[in-house]
């Protein structure tokens, strides 16, 4: 069978929306765009542990610890999630956490801002997570089997997230005056970097889109951004906080929110590596991994030596 | 030739270049030691073992304790199997064709291939 057949089927596949599994025959660009996708989508999760970890030893309550722990154990569990269905397209875990740590792979930038005060533990649930929320909703209906196996089950946990983040900054927003100004000063710090989430505008690129076409992506990033601005512009009104955008309107004639310019350069700046804490944030996950080298080489000595008194007795 | 169709660049899906790490590689540390294993869980009593994913482990007692960390953090499942992935044999998806063509003509074996008069209850 000739190459364009194999393509045409494959394309056939996802115009019904059947979806494709790991043995299945898959353009290469398709396979590279899944693999890099899904392994910058796994190094967020681990990534995106370190800004909350921060927070743990200092949580003001008990409670408060408790949800924060069990945050972070689920960030932890979504990228083996997300690991592991990268690895069903040909690369191993030790490349990609290479790769990490070398900087070639990328995460989500905004991991790469700082968690300055308590509310800004509210503030990374409700927006962070709240922005990718609506990209994962998305994704559950993603055409690579895996990755949309995954992302259901991400879905499924990743409510509590934002849930407990809008709750958190909503007990601030009823506190004294300090509280309040702490909430409204974490809003203030990560609204611009959560819209920078869906990353830069459609009208950046002029290409014909393949990962629409491949229904790799389902949603434009401006589609997305103006989903999250819509929502995000009502619940704030339940805290009684402002959005930092003197030009966010409701638009009567669109029946969307208008919002104003996000600083492209700033954004540009923390993905090529010169955000606040890109250094710091790399530092510290390849430091626990090296950290973490002999329990691995210990368990696979014990493994190994069990595995032969095993053999011996048999 | 793919390559010229894919500049668009989305959340979760940033172009590679040095996102700021060191540019002196670091030592790879590695953990291929571990094998992947394929982890199958019971939701409940009464119902099928059903795979719901992969996870590396030095051994069988790790990679079940590790698959109830990461698959069973809110009550998912009641029973874990684990099996090494190398043991799994897979059907090729490219047979696939001539592998279940068996099945395809006989609608017989289907109960709604029979016509039976609308009194015949229970059947």
């Amino acid at each position: 069978m000739a190459i364009p057949d194999f393509e045409k089927i494959f394309q056939g596949k996802i115009d019904e929306e059947i979806k494709i599994e790991p043995k299945d025959w898959m353009p290469d660009a398709y396979r590279k765009t899944n693999l890099r996708q899904i392994s910058q989508h796994a190094h967020s999760e681990i990534v995106g542990m370190l800004p909350e970890g921060n927070w743990i030893s200092r949580a003001p309550s008990l409670k408060r610890k408790a949800i924060l722990l069990a945050k972070v154990q689920d960030e932890a569990g979504h990228g083996l999630y997300l690991y592991s269905a990268a690895e069903t397209l040909g690369m191993n875990r030790d490349e990609m956490i290479n790769d990490l740590h070398s900087g070639k792979a990328k995460y989500s930038s905004i991991f790469n801002y700082p968690t300055l005060t308590w509310a800004d533990m509210g503030a990374v649930g409700w927006l962070v997570d709240g922005a990718a929320i609506l990209n994962q909703v998305m994704l559950c209906r993603t055409s690579y089997g895996p990755y949309a196996r995954a992302m259901v089950r991400i879905c499924k946990e990743e409510s509590f997230h934002q849930r407990q983040g809008f709750e958190s900054l909503l007990v601030l927003s009823r506190g004294t005056d300090e509280q309040k100004a702490m909430c409204q000063d974490a809003i203030n710090r990560w609204w611009w970097p959560s819209l920078m989430m869906f990353g830069p505008k459609d009208s950046e690129s002029t290409n014909s889109d393949q990962s629409m076409k491949w229904k790799i992506k389902r949603k434009t990033n401006d589609e997305l951004r103006q989903q999250f601005v819509d929502m995000i512009a009502e619940q704030i009104k339940v805290l009684g906080m402002k959005l930092p955008d003197d030009k966010l309107k409701w638009n009567e004639e669109r029946k969307h929110y208008d919002f104003g310019e996000i600083n492209w350069d700033e954004f540009w700046q923390v993905v090529k590596g010169n955000g606040p804490c890109n250094k710091q944030r790399l530092e510290a996950r390849r430091k626990a991994h090296e950290d973490g080298a002999w329990v691995r080489e210990a368990a696979v000595a014990y493994a190994s030596k069990k595995n032969a008194a095993k053999t011996k007795a048999a | 030739m793919f390559n010229s169709f894919i500049r668009k660049f989305y959340y979760g899906d940033i172009p590679e270049d040095n996102a700021g790490g060191s540019t002196t590689d670091s030592t790879p540390v590695s953990n291929s030691g571990w094998p992947l294993w394929e982890i199958f869980i019971r939701s409940k009593q009464g119902l099928d073992h059903k795979h719901v994913g992969s996870l590396h482990a030095a051994d069988a007692t790790m990679a079940i304790e590790n698959a109830r960390d990461v698959y069973t953090r809110r009550q998912e499942g009641i029973s874990i199997w684990v099996v090494e992935s190398k043991y799994i044999t897979a059907s090729n998806p490219e047979e696939a064709g001539e592998l279940y063509e068996p099945a395809a003509d006989k609608i017989y074996r289907h109960p709604t291939f029979y016509q039976l008069p609308d009194e015949v209850n229970h059947m």
